[in-house]
């Protein structure tokens, strides 16, 4: 083990670093646009809308990434849509990402008590007002940590998008290691770097529960 | 992507399938062994091999699977561990699962209500007898749904390994994809027979779970 190997390479990790994380929140952030309508869908009252929903969140979430990242990656090329590897990577993230964060949300939509909705709907709140004013602000509160949790899980799951080619830590611990013929200190020094990355949003997730306990208690 | 063309490969993805439950199978239920081993040492409240262990279970929590595989397969050599790409792959699986096992365990445990403990000792129950008559039976059917839960999420990590070369069914249709320039047909179908596999899991996973907790429904009121 020698690991000046890892302090050599520090910048290029810490750049790679980087990369996982703008790809992941890139990933996390267009997958909740996709997830909110997906959300949307599923607590609509038309059936079709339901049914829609019901089989994105199955799909998405019973296809291995790998394999939904390939499938993009191989589909824009062969409809002849020349795209950079970065947005099948970013988009494969987004649309598996949309699956978890659809549940997520709708689990926060159920957790306002019900007797809220009735209570704005009887003081005469009209119907956009009553998302907007009680709905929406506090499912978006109880969704925070879970969200969080989520965004833990997108930078590891965003190790894939190496076979794609993104030079994000994995694959540029893949370069050191075929570099410097020493893989071991090649993988650990990429594995701290996303140790690191995740250990502080654990502690932001951590925090964003604290905050939410004292609001609740108020 | 024709008939004839998949015929001419059905073995190989045949075995490729049979790789990849061979893994899922195995290497899950050396995490399960792992994970509970783990979960029991934890009870035992030894400074030192608490810290060590809570250390091992965030590090496999904490980095992604495929860097796990890389360190095993690629850096084993460096520490004397030289696995075959199969090997490497069953034992990555079992250690990655065996710290979400043990913590799955180890809430398991916690939602034992601490005055049935209370009651054993009072009624002078060894330990032993308490942690196989009280506490184990308590515990594992409360950790059934995330078991299996767990397990689905394995069954998916299974693809990965095709990345580290292990022979299992995304690997083979790699192989196929690469040799008959088909990749585009060959991942839509990879795409849905994963869809398919994980739903019937899902589907006898729900199944098992709503027969192991069924008595919960009748005494439930009481727990």
């Amino acid at each position: 083990m020698k690991p000046e190997i890892i302090f050599r390479s520090f910048g290029y990790l810490t750049q790679a670093a980087a990369t996982t994380v703008a790809v992941s929140f890139a990933g996390i952030v267009f997958g909740f646009m996709i997830g909110a309508l997906v959300c949307a869908a599923r607590v609509s009252r038309r059936p079709w809308r339901v049914r829609l929903g019901a089989v994105y969140v199955s799909v998405f979430r019973g296809v291995p990434l790998l394999v939904q990242l390939l499938f993009i990656y191989y589909f824009l090329a062969e409809y002849g849509l020349d795209v950079s590897a970065i947005v099948a990577a970013v988009g494969a993230l987004a649309l598996s990402s949309a699956a978890y964060q659809a549940e997520i949300l709708r689990g926060a939509l159920n957790a306002v008590p019900r007797g809220q909705g009735e209570a704005a709907t009887a003081l005469g709140f009209s119907g956009l007002d009553i998302w907007r004013r009680v709905l929406l602000p506090q499912a978006l509160r109880i969704s925070t940590p879970p969200l969080i949790s989520e965004f833990i899980l997108l930078i590891k799951a965003s190790s894939l998008v190496s076979v794609v080619g993104i030079a994000e830590l994995t694959r540029v611990s893949m370069n050191i290691a075929t570099q410097t013929y020493r893989p071991l200190e090649a993988y650990v020094g990429g594995g701290l770097f996303y140790l690191a990355i995740n250990l502080c949003l654990a502690g932001l997730g951590a925090f964003a529960e604290r905050r939410l306990d004292e609001a609740g208690a108020r | 992507m024709t008939v004839d063309l998949f015929w001419h490969y059905a073995p190989s993805l045949l075995s490729g399938f049979g790789v990849t439950v061979l893994c899922w199978g195995v290497g899950g239920a050396l995490g399960l062994i792992l994970g509970f081993a783990i979960a029991l040492l934890r009870r035992l409240r030894i400074g030192p091999l608490n810290w060590l262990l809570r250390a091992f279970i965030e590090l496999f929590r904490g980095t992604p699977f495929l860097v796990q595989l890389f360190l095993l397969y690629a850096g084993g050599p460096s520490i004397g561990l030289r696995l075959s790409a199969t090997a490497a792959g069953i034992l990555g699986l079992a250690l990655y699962a065996s710290a979400y096992f043990a913590e799955i365990f180890r809430g398991g445990f916690a939602a034992v209500p601490s005055g049935q403990i209370e009651a054993a000792i009072s009624v002078g129950m060894r330990p032993f007898d308490i942690m196989m008559r009280v506490m184990l039976p308590g515990a594992l059917i409360a950790v059934v749904p995330a078991i299996v839960n767990m397990l689905i999420i394995l069954s998916k990590e299974t693809v990965v390994l095709s990345i580290i070369t292990v022979p299992e069914l995304m690997y083979q249709v790699q192989t196929m994809a690469a040799e008959t320039f088909t990749a585009f047909d060959a991942i839509f179908a990879m795409a849905v027979f994963y869809w398919l596999l994980v739903e019937l899991v899902s589907r006898v996973g729900a199944k098992v779970e709503s027969r192991v907790t069924a008595f919960l429904a009748h005494d439930g009121a009481a727990a």
